[in-house]
């Protein structure tokens, strides 16, 4: 676990990048978080999955996996890679400020 | 070389497929949905009876293997009577729709829809008289070995 600064704010993460603490979160981190996952531009289908990660966190205490994320968010799975190319509910789940989603399908 | 040095991630697969029992396609297929997943180029490649997982007619039809399946714990003979295969195959697709694990043409779509490459092996093809129409829309292409060994390029491959 390292602590960095994401927008001005101290946080902790693990090794892959994911917080330790998703209540350390703001969604002000949520760009600077994006570009270093390669996202230049949040968009607001970005934001729609983003912010359906933190509830479903909220909810589960788990993030939900690309087929939950395909079924329940309304994005398709297509569109799902189109945002987060190098792979959606880990890619969302790092912006989000939740741990990894676990889940093998 | 220090002893924290980390492997250099995967970042390209190649899956083949190359059996048509319930659990010689289900695999394959977690592997390649779990490799994009992860952000991993990946592509799957059918051959042999696992060409029945890309089939039309065949990819909603996939049963348990109840004969020479000694992990299923069932007597050979039990195995072999007629209706087993079927009752266990239905028993096997109810307990995975109970854990939300997708039929296998509705997986193979999804994984098709993540971006995954899809291909059918031309030998296998041409040994069961099949053709391009024969199969799902999802598949890209019938290509030979070594055509896949060039996707395959700079990436790990998986037999299954």
């Amino acid at each position: 676990m390292t602590s960095t600064t994401v927008a001005g704010v101290t946080v902790d993460r693990n090794d892959e990048g994911f917080f330790t603490d998703p209540d350390q979160w703001t969604e002000a981190m949520a760009p600077e978080l994006a570009r270093a996952e390669g996202i230049d531009e949040m968009t607001d289908d970005h934001w729609r999955v983003v912010r359906f990660m933190r509830t479903e966190y909220a909810q589960k205490g788990t993030g939900p996996t690309v087929r939950v994320l395909g079924k329940t968010s309304g994005v398709s799975i297509k569109e799902l890679y189109q945002l987060f190319p190098k792979g959606p509910a880990k890619v969302a789940a790092k912006i989000a400020g939740i741990p990894k989603p676990r889940g093998c399908i | 070389m220090s002893d924290t040095a980390k492997p250099d991630p995967i970042t390209k697969v190649s899956i083949i497929i190359s059996k048509g029992s319930l659990e010689g396609i289900y695999p394959g297929l977690i592997m390649a949905n779990g490799a994009r997943a992860e952000g991993m180029e990946a592509n799957l490649f059918f051959t042999f009876f696992g060409l029945d997982a890309i089939h039309k007619a065949r990819h909603d039809h996939i049963k348990l293997a109840t004969v020479g399946n000694p992990g299923l714990h069932l007597a050979t003979i039990a195995g072999g009577i007629p209706g087993v295969s079927t009752a266990m195959t239905h028993y096997m697709n109810h307990k995975m729709e109970q854990l939300d694990i997708p039929s296998i043409p509705e997986f193979v779509e999804m994984i098709a829809d993540t971006g995954a490459g899809m291909y059918a092996c031309k030998a296998s093809v041409d040994l069961f008289g099949l053709e391009k129409n024969d199969f799902i829309e999802q598949v890209q292409d019938i290509i030979t070995v070594g055509e896949f060994y060039e996707i395959a390029a700079g990436g790990q491959i998986i037999f299954t």
